[in-house]
């Protein structure tokens, strides 16, 4: 699979098999993917295909068990944990299918959370504006607890772009979600690819295809 | 956002897990804030109670003290002014002198200008058998103190037996039954008994006092003495010798002997009842102390467990909480938060834990103490104990977070972000 120029997302030939007691499962096989800077990418695929193990190890949260991956120019999987952390602090920003917002956390409090990973953490002003920008303006000071699954969404989604990281993964991220909030995160995801971020989508959900630059189809071993 | 934010926000949303983990430390605290209290009060206790007995000691002994300088200071050297060849061998194996001497001696020291010598008592000692009871007896014949003619005595030491009247010694009446007032024949002639003493445990209980020229009568021994008691003799610092020279200067032929001293009886058994005293402190100390031991031993036990039990206690609810957070830990991953930070968040949970617990804790122990060991006064209280428990409670419990804390730290959030 060929990726543009200026090349943001560059995983080469990456292998990974899960072992259970005895049995081992082959999740990736030799999978290469691209993606450019500014590019919004669909990695289709039917469940258990790896789809979301490509994803953690597109992140750096997976060691591949051959391969490479580089993000923003830099092979990932040769940093230390210390320094990957930084790096996807600084680069990279994780939409995921459940959420995984904090629950005793309010909404501002949630999207302000990877300012825990930061040396500077002035970042309220930005976290509002995202969340006004998202339409969560009357929800910022509630739970996660008391908000419908596409708002909850859509936090997380903020939470993922509060410091304009260059590259986000999403996973499954309209699964959960009806049409009109699928819509809403799915156009934010658009306008930042407009503004030079770079999208990695995972997904067996086909109303996300229209809004993809490339659309890369992962089949599941035979 | 500041992780402090975060660690307090947890505690309010999981308040179960937080009052277990603070409850551990409160009991921990509590127990050894507990025992060290309870020590404390046994110590204050021991101390109030010696310091009380030896005060009440000191005091007695003063009131001794006094009686004795009262007492050193009135009767001065007992004398016994005897014939210059009287053997004192002689005189200890057979309690009585043998030898004899003038009884105007007497009235020659009497007559003297002595500044030391005071009440003169003459008598005459024999042992005999007395024929009509068949006993063996001293006789003393005593005339009573004979006054200085310069003086003028105050008090008579020991009074005269009056002529016809005869004084008992306890063995000699009891024995044979007789009371005073009775008639007793001694070598023909007859007495009526003026007294019969109580016991006194030494040769008085054989002794029969009689006048001293009736004495001199019976023991053919008229005009003659073999002993002049001089008691309460005083001398500007205490010296004997001064006094012997003394009498010397008057009685050339006669030696001065000291007899038994009364003084020194009486500092023996002020030296006694001190002795008593400070036996009595000694083993209450002895009895306290080994008290305190015991408590101490106690202690040693409950304190090692109890701080065991809480840190187990501590840590398996640390587990229980980095279980329920799989989720959160992960996310915190993935947003790049690093290891280190993750185990702040549990361990400054922890520190919180343990500052409470110590607080709360050590006023816990300081009132059981208080109640328990029966004081609860400001005395117990110690800030030095309480700095303690603030340093060493919150180590106890970072200790027992530590390894849940890592475990936070290194588990791999893919697998959590995978599963869920």
């Amino acid at each position: 699979m060929e990726g543009k120029s200026d090349c943001m997302i560059e995983i080469n030939n990456v292998t990974k098999t899960y072992t259970k007691g005895n049995a081992k499962v082959k999740a990736l096989d030799n999978v290469s993917i691209s993606a450019a800077k500014g590019e919004f990418v669909v990695v289709k695929g039917s469940s258990g295909c790896g789809k979301t193990t490509l994803l953690l190890i597109a992140g750096g949260l997976l060691q591949p068990d051959s391969g490479s991956i580089k993000i923003n120019s830099q092979e990932i999987n040769k940093l230390s944990q210390e320094n990957l952390a930084e790096f996807r602090a600084d680069n990279i920003g994780f939409v995921f299918q459940q959420y995984h917002l904090i629950p005793y956390l309010s909404i501002l409090e949630n999207v302000n959370i990877p300012s825990l990973a930061h040396q500077t953490n002035n970042t309220e002003a930005r976290a509002i504006e995202l969340i006004e920008d998202l339409g969560l303006k009357r929800r910022m000071l509630h739970t996660p607890a008391e908000l419908s699954a596409g708002e909850k969404q859509r936090t997380a989604l903020a939470r993922a772009l509060l410091y304009d990281p260059a590259v986000i993964l999403a996973d499954e991220i309209t699964g959960n979600l009806d049409e009109k909030n699928a819509l809403i995160v799915l156009e934010k995801l658009t306008e930042y690819t407009n503004s030079g971020g770079t999208v990695l989508l995972v997904t067996h959900d086909d109303k996300v295809i229209k809004f993809a630059d490339r659309v890369v189809e992962l089949k599941a071993e035979e | 956002m500041k992780i402090g934010l975060l660690v307090v926000k947890e505690i309010k949303r999981r308040k179960l897990n937080f009052s277990l983990g603070l409850l551990s430390v409160i009991f921990a605290v509590a127990s050894v804030t507990g025992a060290l209290t309870m020590l404390k009060i046994h110590d204050i206790n021991s101390d109030k109670l010696i310091s009380g007995k030896e005060k009440e000691t000191r005091e007695r002994l003063a009131v001794l003290q006094d009686d004795y300088r009262k007492i050193t200071k009135k009767l001065g050297f007992n004398l016994l002014i005897l014939p210059e060849d009287q053997n004192l061998s002689d005189l200890y194996a057979d309690d009585f002198a043998a030898k004899l001497m003038p009884e105007s001696y007497v009235d020659s020291l009497a007559n003297s200008r002595s500044i030391f010598i005071r009440h003169l008592l003459p008598s005459l000692q024999e042992k005999m058998i007395w024929p009509e009871k068949h006993r063996t007896i001293i006789l003393t014949g005593i005339r009573g103190e004979v006054p200085f003619l310069h003086k003028n005595p105050k008090e008579p030491i020991i009074q005269a037996v009056p002529k016809g009247t005869i004084v008992l010694g306890y063995e000699l009446h009891k024995s044979m039954q007789i009371k005073e007032g009775d008639k007793v024949t001694l070598k023909g002639d007859i007495f009526t008994v003026r007294k019969c003493n109580e016991a006194r445990g030494n040769k008085d209980d054989i002794t029969v006092w009689i006048a001293l020229d009736e004495a001199q009568k019976i023991l053919n021994k008229e005009g003659k003495i073999n002993a002049i008691q001089a008691l309460k003799c005083h001398c500007a610092g205490n010296s004997l010798a001064a006094v012997r020279d003394e009498v010397h200067s008057v009685l050339p032929g006669t030696q001065v002997i000291e007899k038994g001293s009364k003084v020194l009886m009486r500092a023996e058994a002020r030296d006694r009842a001190a002795r008593e005293a400070l036996e009595a402190i000694e083993a209450e100390k002895n009895h306290r102390k080994s008290m305190r031991k015991e408590q101490e031993h106690f202690a040693s036990i409950l304190v090692p467990v109890v701080l065991f039990g809480s840190g187990i206690w501590i840590a398996f609810l640390f587990i229980g909480n980095v279980r329920e957070r799989k989720s959160e830990i992960g996310i915190l991953r993935a947003v790049g938060v690093k290891e280190w930070k993750i185990m702040k968040l549990f361990l400054l949970k922890a520190v919180i834990i343990g500052v409470l617990g110590a607080i709360a804790g050590y006023f816990a122990g300081l009132g059981t103490g208080g109640i328990l060991g029966g004081q609860f006064t400001l005395k117990i209280f110690d800030i030095n104990l309480l700095l303690i428990v603030l340093i060493f409670a919150p180590i106890l419990a970072l200790m027992a977070a530590y390894v849940p804390a890592t475990i936070a730290a290194r588990q791999n959030p893919a697998n959590v972000l995978r599963e869920e």
